[in-house]
């Protein structure tokens, strides 16, 4: 692994995290919506998890980033538990989320130098530069002015990756970060999280849709139904793989003659 | 039951979070721009407001005072009711009415929508304590602002007041002599009991809208029911505090 960049953000420790998920249960009401989740995630690994929409994914990286408090079960994140506050100054984490969560009252810039600034990290020059090169990687730097409301949702979804990269953290959790996006810009993204790996060594848990993004950078897939595991694989095995669910998951086939349709007129 | 026990989670929350926002002080210094900011927002702006109220409040006292006093000969002390009522009591309690429903109503929608969208999911995965972002500037602007408002509050209804008196006929005491009769009877503790009171509105007031706002989990209607539910609470906490404060300070 290639050494760390030079960079203004000091920590003690910067080597990238490790995640372990042990028999994780989450129950909301009387939904189970998490079922005995188990998995760990090597530090510098990239590890992407699919699966239908529902099926628990942005609930699990919730708990990974210790929003959530498990109803049963452990997770820890280099033997930390993610919902100690002592554990936020041991490490950092970023979590891009499915909907950007950008602070709607901070223009663009200071959405990413938030981060930076709050903690004290750089200066303000470095934290210009900081800033000006990750808006530059997500190509939105004519952004930089604008307010979180002016801006169109798969904007705001780079906007989000790039307050992300801001913040160099070890572990970097991404909630469906190319749905949105248009092709060429999804590439971008596959391409940044493969790139941060070398640059930043940071480990990656990607949750997303996107078949090649998915069977391309990741180390491991790992595919989720109703609140479960399914099966944790490299790329390269759920290329080959006969088990239907699978097979139908990374290739539908688009059927005309629907017959969910037929049903419906039936009923009117 | 379920709502009582709402009711004291909610208060262990809001406890909680002004020990949290308290406790981050020392970054007083650091956030000074963002208090200045809040301070703007809350105190500059809800001034036409409490003028426009306080110079109503003012005129009406003195004219209540003036059909009570005229029947004993004692119109001359319309000064000393007006001047003692409006520090004591109206300035604070009006100030306060419109800190909650201008200013806390609005920091209820907000804080409410920013833990709609996962902004304040967001802050804590960064590390950033919203309590010392949104909650400690707010409230050290509305402690440093409180005193303003009502010292303004209470001068534009003694002035009210005098309006009245000079030129209400059936009153018929001149502006001075209203003047003179306030500043002869008006003790300094009046003034500053009253200022007493309205910072201690200022700060329940603030605590309830940013607690009640950060504790909204939902959508978009809960963000509606979070504001009205913190106006409620904030009226009902200003009325009472205010009975309890008086006798205290009697
Ligand atoms: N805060 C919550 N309260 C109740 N149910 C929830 C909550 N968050 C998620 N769920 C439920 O958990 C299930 C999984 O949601 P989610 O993890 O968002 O799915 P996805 O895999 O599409 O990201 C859904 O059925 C959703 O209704
Ligand atoms: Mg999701």
């Amino acid at each position: 692994m290639a050494s760390p960049r030079k960079s203004c953000i000091q920590r003690e420790d910067r080597s990238p995290a490790s995640v372990n998920v042990d028999g994780l249960s989450k129950t909301y009401g009387q939904q189970e919506v998490l079922r005995d989740v188990s998995f760990k995630v090597e530090p510098g690994e990239i590890f992407v998890i699919m699966g239908p929409s529902g099926s628990g994914k942005s609930v699990l990286l919730r708990h990974i980033a210790g929003l959530e408090v498990p109803t049963r079960g452990a997770l820890d994140i280099n033997g930390l538990s993610p919902t100690e506050p002592e554990t936020r100054n041991q490490f950092a984490l970023a979590l891009v989320f499915q909907s950007g969560a950008l602070l709607n009252s901070l223009s663009v810039y200071n959405n990413l130098s938030l981060y930076p600034h709050e903690h004290q990290l750089c200066s303000k020059k470095e934290i210009h530069d900081r800033v000006m090169r990750a808006l530059q990687i997500l190509s939105i730097e004519h952004a930089a002015k604008k307010m979180p409301a002016e801006l169109s949702g798969g904007m705001r979804k780079r906007v989000a990756i790039a307050r992300a990269l801001v913040m160099e953290p070890q572990l970097m959790l991404y909630d469906e970060p190319t749905s949105e996006l248009d092709p060429i810009m999804a590439a971008t993204i596959a391409e940044i999280i493969a790139t941060l790996r070398e640059e930043y060594a940071v480990t990656s848990i990607v949750v997303s849709h996107d078949r090649d993004l998915s069977l391309t950078i990741a180390d491991r897939v790992a595919l989720m139904q109703n609140g479960q595991i399914h099966s944790i694989a490299p790329p390269a095995e759920y290329r080959q793989a006969t088990d239907p669910l699978i097979t139908e998951f990374l290739n539908p086939q688009i059927n005309l003659q629907n017959p969910r349709f037929k049903t419906l007129e039936a009923t009117s | 039951m379920t709502r009582i026990n709402n009711f004291f989670e909610a208060f262990g929350a809001g406890v909680i979070m002004t020990w949290r926002a308290f406790a981050m002080l020392p970054a007083a210094p650091r956030i000074l721009k963002r208090i200045a900011e809040q301070g703007f927002l809350i105190g500059y702006t809800s001034m036409p407001i409490i003028a426009i109220l306080c110079f109503f409040i003012g005129s009406v006292l003195a004219i209540q005072a003036g059909i009570s006093l005229r029947e004993f000969g004692a119109k001359e002390f319309i000064g000393a009711l007006v001047g003692a009522s409006m520090a004591r009591e109206l300035g604070p309690v009006m100030v306060a009415i419109i800190l909650a429903g201008r200013v806390g109503s609005a920091v209820t929608a907000e804080l409410a929508s920013m833990r709609v969208n996962s902004e304040i999911d967001a802050l804590t995965t960064m590390n950033i304590p919203p309590e010392r972002l949104l909650v400690l500037p707010r409230l050290l602007a509305v402690i440093l602002v409180m005193p303003v408002l009502t010292m303004m509050a209470n001068l534009v209804g003694w002035f009210g007041g005098a309006i009245v008196c000079e030129y209400v006929d059936f009153i018929g005491l001149s502006a001075n002599e209203f003047f003179r009769n306030l500043q002869a009877y008006m003790k300094f503790s009046d003034v500053t009991d009253g200022l007493i009171k309205a910072e201690i509105f200022g700060i329940v007031v603030m605590i309830i809208s940013c607690n009640t706002g950060l504790r909204t989990r939902g959508g978009p209607r809960e963000i509606g029911l979070a504001v009205t539910k913190a106006v409620v609470l904030s009226l009902i906490a200003i009325l009472t505090l205010d009975y309890f404060i008086t006798k205290l300070l009697a």
